[in-house]
C-alpha cells in the first residue's frame, strides 16, 4: 500500500484535519490578541483567563440558570466582554500613556488573580460540560471518524475569523478604528469618539476569547488552568504571525495547528515545543513576523 | 527579678500540668504537593486537612507530642520541590515530608530526604521505583504504585479478554513507570502490547493520539497518565466514538476527583484500581464525612486518605519509641503492623512499600448513582501481597542485605 513517511495517507488526512481543529482555537484566540494589540497597543495577558471565563460562564449558565450551549455561545462573549470593558475603563485606561510593559504586567497580574479565584472556588480538576445534543455523534469520512462537534468548531471559527477581518479591514467602522490607532488626536478632531472606540475594541477582543472558551468547553475540561496552558502557545502564534496583523494571526493560527498536529504523529514528544522552535526560527529570519510590517 | 520568678513559676506550672513534660517531643511535618495545578484537587489542601485530622485523632497533645504542620506547593516541578525540601530540612527544622505527588518530584525529594537523613511518607506519587531501584531507607510509600495499578486494572482487563493493548503515556517518570509495569503484567498474562505514544505533559488535546490508538486496532487503550490528562483523554475518546467502535479504555490511574470532573455520563463503565473509597465501610464513611465538612463538601481521594494514615502510623511509632530519631522511628514503623480506619490492617516491607488491600472498582451508570460522589461499585479485592510487587523482584538494594 502507498505510504507517506511510513503513515498511510488516510491516517494523515485525519491528522491534518485534527491539526486544523486545534488551529481553530489558536486562530480565534490569536485574532483577539492581534486586534487588541494592533488597535490598542496593549499586550493582553489576561486573554487566557478570559478564554477560561468564557468556558466557565457556559458552565454556570447551564448549571445555575439552565441555559443551553447555544444561549451560552451568545451570552458568554457578552458577559465576559462586559467584564473586559470594565477592566479597560477602570484599569487599562489609566496606564494607556505608559510603556507597553506596564499594560503587560497589569494584565498578567489580573490573569493570575482571576485564575486563583476560580481555582479557589471550583478546584483544579475541572467541571463536566457535555456536547450539545444537536451536535452529538459524528460522520464517518472514510479516512476518519469526525465528531460533528469538531466539524462545527472549524466552521464557526472560520466564519468568526473572516467576519472580524472583514469588519476591520473592509468596513467604515474598521476604517475609523484603524485611523484612531494611526493618529488618535486627528481622528478625534474629525468628531469620532476615540476613547469609546478603544473601549469597545478591547471588549470585542475579549469577547472573542470568551467565544473560543465556550467552543472549547465541551471538548476540553472546563478548568481554571485551561487558559494559562494555552495562552503561551497563542502568544507564540501571534509573534510568528506578526504582532497586530489580523490576517497574519488567522493564517498562522490554522497553520501552526497543522504543524503541531503533524508533529503529534511523527514525533509526539516534541509536539508541545515545535511551535516555539518555529517562533525562534521566524524571529531570526523575519523579526517582524511572517505577516508583520517592520516598525 | 520579677520576670525570672514569673518564668520559673510558669515553667513549674507547665511541668505539673503535663506529666510527659520530660519527654515532650516536637515534630514538624511538611505536606509538599501540588496546590495549584492539575493534581491540586486530589492532593493539595485536602492532604493538609487529612494531616491535621491525623494529629487530632491521635490526640498527639495528650501524649506529649507537639505536632506542627506546614505546607508548600511544588508546582509539579522537581527543581521547585527539591528547593523547598532542602529549605525545610536545613533551615525550618522539618522532620518528615508527606504526600509529594508527581513521580519526578517524589524521586528528587526522596534522594534529598536520604541525604539529610529525614523521613518521607509518600502518598501521592505513583512510580514503583520509589521502593524499587531508587529505594532508600528513609522513604515509605503508602497509598499505591504503578505496579499495583497495573496488577489491578491491567490484570483484570486481560482476564476479561483485552489481550492487545496500545498505550497513551504521559511523557515523564510516572507515565514511563506505569507503561513499563503494565506491559509486564500484560505480557505475563499472555497479552500483547501493539504500540504506545508518549504525550507531552500536561496536555489538552489527545484526539491525535487517540486516532493513532484507534488505528492500531488494539482491544484496549491503556491510559498511562493521570489527573487532567486522563480526564481529557476519556472525554475525547467518547467524542471520537472510540468506545462505540469496540475498543475499551483502561484508565490505569483514575482518581475519584477525575470521575467527579468527568461526570458519570462520560465516565460510566470505566474499570479502575484504588486503595481507598470513601463509601467502603462504616469507618471510612464516618471519617470521610468529617473530612468533606472541612474540605468544602469534596470527598477525600485515596492520596489524601494515605496522608492521614501515613502520619498516624508515624505518630504511633514516635509514641512507642519516645524518639524522633529517623532510624529508630523508621525501624519501628516497619516492625509494627499498620492498622487504621481507612486502609485496615497491613504491614510495611523492608523497602518501604506499605502492603494493604487494593480494590478494583467499576464506575456506576448515572441511573445507579444516588448522588454526588456515589460513583463506584466494587468488582474485586486484591490482597496486599498480590497487589504489590514481591520484594525479590523490586530491585531495591535494601532487600539483598
Amino acid at each position: 500500500m502507498f505510504e507517506l513517511l511510513g503513515i498511510p495517507p488516510q491516517a494523515l488526512f485525519g491528522q491534518v484535519l485534527l491539526g486544523l481543529i486545534n488551529g481553530s482555537f489558536y486562530a480565534i484566540l490569536s485574532l483577539g490578541l492581534a486586534v487588541i494589540f494592533g488597535l490598542l497597543n496593549i499586550i493582553n495577558f489576561t486573554h487566557g483567563a478570559q478564554y477560561m471565563m468564557g468556558a466557565f460562564v457556559a458552565w454556570m449558565a447551564l448549571n445555575y440558570l439552565g441555559l443551553n450551549y447555544w444561549v451560552a455561545l451568545v451570552l458568554a462573549p457578552i458577559v465576559v466582554g462586559a467584564i473586559g470593558i470594565a477592566i479597560e475603563r477602570l484599569l487599562l485606561k489609566r496606564i494607556a500613556h505608559l510603556d507597553h510593559l506596564y499594560g503587560l504586567l497589569l494584565t498578567f497580574g489580573l490573569a493570575l488573580i482571576i485564575q486563583g479565584l476560580f481555582r479557589n472556588q471550583y478546584g483544579s480538576s475541572g467541571l463536566p460540560y457535555g456536547i450539545p445534543p444537536q451536535l452529538a455523534g459524528g460522520q464517518n469520512l472514510g479516512f476518519m471518524f469526525l465528531p460533528n462537534y469538531r466539524g462545527w468548531v472549524i466552521v464557526a471559527s472560520v466564519v468568526v475569523c473572516l467576519a472580524t477581518w472583514f469588519l476591520i479591514e473592509k468596513t467604515k467602522l474598521g476604517a475609523y478604528l484603524r485611523a484612531a490607532t494611526e493618529n488618535p488626536t486627528l481622528t478625534q478632531a474629525f468628531g469620532i469618539n476615540v476613547p469609546l472606540l478603544v473601549t469597545l475594541t478591547y471588549g470585542f477582543g475579549v469577547a472573542l476569547a470568551a467565544f473560543a472558551g465556550v467552543l472549547a468547553a465541551p471538548v476540553y475540561s472546563v478548568n481554571p488552568n485551561m487558559g494559562g496552558d494555552l495562552i503561551i502557545v497563542v502568544f507564540a502564534v501571534v509573534v510568528i504571525g506578526g504582532m497586530g496583523s489580523i490576517m497574519g494571526a488567522i493564517v498562522t493560527g490554522f497553520g501552526l495547528g497543522l504543524v503541531e498536529g503533524l508533529t503529534k504523529v511523527f514525533y509526539p514528544e516534541a509536539s508541545s515545543t515545535v511551535i516555539f522552535v518555529i517562533m525562534v526560527l521566524v524571529l531570526l529570519v523575519k523579526p517582524a513576523g511572517l505577516f508583520g510590517r517592520p516598525a | 527579678m520579677k520576670l525570672t520568678t514569673f518564668l520559673a513559676t510558669s515553667a513549674l506550672a507547665a511541668m505539673l500540668a503535663s506529666p510527659a513534660f520530660a519527654q515532650q517531643i516536637s515534630i514538624k511535618a511538611g505536606v509538599l504537593n501540588d496546590r495549584s495545578g492539575l493534581y491540586a484537587d486530589l492532593s493539595g489542601e485536602g492532604s493538609v486537612i487529612a494531616a491535621r485530622m491525623a494529629v487530632e485523632d491521635f490526640k498527639a497533645a495528650d501524649k506529649g507530642i507537639k505536632v506542627e504542620i506546614v505546607s508548600a506547593d511544588h508546582q509539579n516541578k522537581p527543581d521547585v520541590g527539591s528547593t523547598i525540601a532542602r529549605q525545610w530540612y536545613d533551615q525550618d527544622g522539618v522532620d518528615l515530608i508527606l504526600d509529594v505527588p508527581t513521580s519526578s518530584v517524589a524521586l528528587a525529594v526522596s534522594q534529598i530526604t536520604k541525604e539529610k537523613n529525614k523521613i518521607m511518607i509518600n502518598s501521592g506519587a505513583g512510580t514503583s521505583d520509589l521502593t524499587g531501584k531508587a529505594c532508600t531507607p528513609n522513604t515509605i510509600h503508602w497509598t499505591y504504585d504503578t505496579y499495583a495499578l497495573a496488577q489491578g486494572t491491567g490484570g483484570a482487563m486481560v482476564k476479561a479478554g483485552g489481550d492487545t493493548w496500545f498505550f497513551l503515556t504521559a511523557d515523564y517518570a510516572f507515565g514511563h513507570a506505569l507503561e513499563r509495569d503494565a506491559t509486564a503484567v500484560i505480557t505475563k498474562a499472555g497479552g500483547k502490547v501493539l504500540g504506545s505514544v508518549k504525550t507531552p505533559f500536561p496536555g489538552t488535546d489527545f484526539s491525535s493520539f487517540l486516532l493513532q490508538a484507534q488505528a492500531s486496532k488494539a482491544k484496549v487503550i491503556g491510559l498511562a497518565n493521570a489527573g487532567g490528562d486522563t480526564i481529557n483523554s476519556i472525554k475525547q475518546a467518547g467524542e471520537f466514538g472510540i468506545t462505540q467502535g469496540g475498543q475499551k479504555l483502561a484508565g490505569l490511574l483514575t482518581f475519584i476527583t477525575d470521575v467527579h470532573a468527568l461526570g458519570l455520563q462520560a465516565a460510566q463503565g470505566l474499570v479502575l484500581t484504588e486503595a481507598f473509597y470513601w463509601d467502603k465501610n462504616e469507618q471510612t464513611r464516618a471519617w470521610s464525612q468529617r473530612f468533606a465538612k472541612l474540605n468544602g463538601g469534596k470527598m477525600p481521594s485515596m492520596v489524601q486518605a494515605g496522608v492521614y494514615a501515613g502520619l498516624l502510623h508515624y505518630l504511633k511509632a514516635v509514641e512507642a519509641t519516645k524518639s524522633k530519631d529517623t532510624a529508630t522511628v523508621v525501624a519501628k514503623m516497619k516492625e509494627m503492623p499498620t492498622d487504621d480506619a481507612l486502609f485496615g490492617k497491613g504491614s510495611i516491607e523492608v523497602n518501604g512499600r506499605v502492603l494493604h488491600d487494593m480494590y478494583l472498582y467499576e464506575v456506576k451508570k448515572p441511573s445507579e448513582s444516588k448522588g454526588p460522589w456515589d460513583y463506584y461499585k466494587l468488582i474485586s479485592t486484591l490482597p496486599g501481597k498480590d497487589a504489590f510487587q514481591p520484594l525479590a523482584e523490586s530491585g531495591c538494594a535494601l532487600v539483598k542485605k
